[in-house]
């Protein structure tokens, strides 16, 4: 039997080949279980660290309903942090952990998050430009080869496009208001254009984790890929609002059926990479000073469990 | 939400009208600010699961104040929103108790300060629900079923307090010491309270108010903490005197509203 000769790692990568779930107890490459870890991790922490740009603005939201709305969205991506903080635990980390590598600057998070939210209308380009890459990147995962990591993405990106939606119509009432607001909303697409574009991640010359896990079919397409099918979705909406991308290069091109467009200016996008972000200490120090002054919360839950049990024995 | 055309008034005198017009403001300014208060939380609590149940909280509280101010614009029946009750009012003209707008503090003293209104919330809405407003009724069947997970989730965390370790314990008897002093201005009834509560339209309050030392004492004993007893009580946000924080607190919330009037959102 010829089978009986492969190897865990061939028998393990001819499962993925035939779209057959990895679950939590199934054998797997230690490099495939790490690159999971990294992965979903620093997916919830962008979830977490992002609750903070639009939370800086759920106290300033101008109606109730935009309160309530922009309040339930963020609580929503607290949710979405448990799901994969919950995920990456089946893989035997813990959450405690993970929190302690986002706290040192060891784990990572979508650089995105590290820019300011000036205006109101941050809030409907956060939505629309910044979930909907977000939506972008993560749709494919639902189909990702590990199987709590997939079936924790069904339940975010049905969310997710709640989100755009809502993001959406903010733009779309801005544009349709006063002179005020829809240079409100220029401006906020002037500011988070790029950064977006980013949010793919390097481009894919620069991009070494891309093909191992394109094998491993934990990615589906590659960085560029990704942000060519952004540009060429968003284009056409920024017309429909009447608003101007913030790039002299854009243009169709009918020979590719897509857009041509500037370049990324990848130097900024390493600078916040690195924690030289605008906002990259301050988003950290919020992290770090929640947790820490938490502390003692957390401690009191704990002993007052063990009392419990104590008395309950 | 409730559509306008489905509020119901009830068939009273103008001075009736107005003076329930005022005391439904006074539930719609205390929820919603209260709500804010909550969702300043959002994104730094001190446990995700927790950052989660304020924020769920403090929306159930937010779809309430809506409900009250939709209500209220319909009975004083002069064309404004409930944003413009919310945005484009002063703090003198806020009717909300002076607990709600206390600031949050460390978690101790936004779990005591929870922990008040909710017991005082829980079993206001009990009697609301039955009461003879019909609008007010509605409101209120639907918001006690989320005003009873209010208190359980407040009460369960003054005991682990009360109960955890030494600094916890320290922590909350500090913001029971810094926020009783809120707690009577919930039942004792102002002016428009006392009109309503002699049309009957309102409960007597001697009758919350033991449901409530009742519930106070159970979660309190529980807690091993003592109940406060002989403090000086707090009063004048029901007719507008409040302390220095609602201005601040205002001018954020309002502050687009303020700056770009009349302009949709």
């Amino acid at each position: 039997m010829e089978t009986l000769e492969l190897t865990q790692e061939e028998q393990f990568q001819a499962r993925i080949d035939e779209d057959i779930r990895i679950e939590p107890k199934d054998w797997m490459p230690e490099a495939y279980r790490k690159t999971l870890i990294r992965q979903i991790s620093q997916h919830a922490h962008s979830e977490l660290v992002g609750m903070l740009p639009e939370g800086n603005w759920i106290t300033r939201a101008p109606s109730l309903k935009r309160k309530s709305i922009l309040l339930a969205k963020v609580q929503d991506e607290a949710g979405h942090g448990l799901y994969l903080y919950s995920a990456a635990e089946t893989l035997g980390a813990s959450r405690d952990q993970m929190l302690a590598d986002l706290h040192s600057g060891k784990a990572k998070y979508s650089s995105i998050f590290n820019y300011p939210t000036l205006s109101w209308a941050d809030m409907g380009t956060i939505g629309w430009l910044v979930d909907g890459a977000a939506i972008l990147n993560q749709v494919p995962l639902c189909r990702t080869s590990y199987g709590p990591y997939a079936r924790a993405m069904v339940r975010v990106c049905k969310e997710e496009s709640f989100h755009q939606r809502q993001g959406f119509e903010i733009m779309q009432t801005l544009c349709e208001g006063a002179t005020e607001q829809k240079a409100m909303a220029q401006e906020a697409l002037n500011r988070w254009w790029w950064p977006t574009l980013m949010m793919f991640g390097p481009a894919d010359a620069d991009s070494p984790n891309t093909e191992q896990s394109m094998k491993w079919r934990i990615k589906r397409f590659t960085n560029d890929e990704l942000r060519q099918k952004f540009v060429d979705m968003m284009v056409p909406q920024a017309e429909f609002l009447g608003l101007t991308v913030p790039d002299d290069k854009l243009q169709w091109n009918e020979a590719k059926q897509g857009y041509d467009f500037g370049d990324v200016d990848w130097a900024e996008f390493w600078d916040v990479v690195k924690g030289n972000g605008p906002c990259s200490r301050e988003r950290l120090q919020a992290r770090v000073d929640a947790w820490d002054q938490g502390a003692w919360v957390r401690e009191a839950a704990l002993a007052h469990a063990e009392k419990r049990k104590q008395r309950a024995a | 939400m409730q559509d306008s055309h489905t509020i119901v008034v009830p068939d009273v005198t103008p001075e009736l009208r107005q003076q329930l017009f005022e005391y439904v403001l006074q539930l719609a300014d205390t929820s919603l600010i209260l709500a804010h208060r909550l969702s300043e939380w959002c994104g730094h609590g001190p446990i995700l699961e927790q950052d989660l149940a304020m924020a769920n909280i403090s929306l159930d509280l937010l779809g309430e104040a809506r409900s009250y101010y939709q209500y209220a614009a319909e009975l004083e029946g002069r064309g404004r929103t409930e944003d413009d009750l919310a945005y484009l009012r002063n703090a003198v003209e806020y009717r909300n108790v002076l607990l709600a707008e206390q600031p949050n503090g460390d978690f101790a003293h936004t779990i005591v300060r929870q922990f008040i209104y909710d017991a005082f919330h829980y079993h206001l809405l009990l009697h609301l629900q039955t009461g003879p407003d019909k609008q007010l009724a509605a409101i209120a069947e639907k918001s006690v079923k989320e005003a009873a997970y209010h208190v359980k989730w407040s009460a369960e965390w003054i005991i682990r307090l009360g109960d955890g370790t030494e600094e916890s314990r320290h922590r909350v008897e500090a913001a029971i010491n810094a926020l009783w002093r809120y707690s009577g201005e919930l039942t004792t009834p102002s002016a428009t309270e006392q009109v309503l509560q002699a049309a009957g339209f309102l409960p007597d309050y001697a009758a919350i108010q033991q449901q409530i030392d009742q519930h106070v004492e159970r979660v309190f004993v529980e807690a091993t903490l003592p109940v406060p007893q002989g403090v000086f009580m707090q009063k004048g946000g029901k007719i507008g005197r409040h302390s220095e924080h609602l201005g601040y607190l205002l001018a954020e919330l309002q502050y687009l509203q303020r700056t770009y009037p009349g302009l949709q959102w």
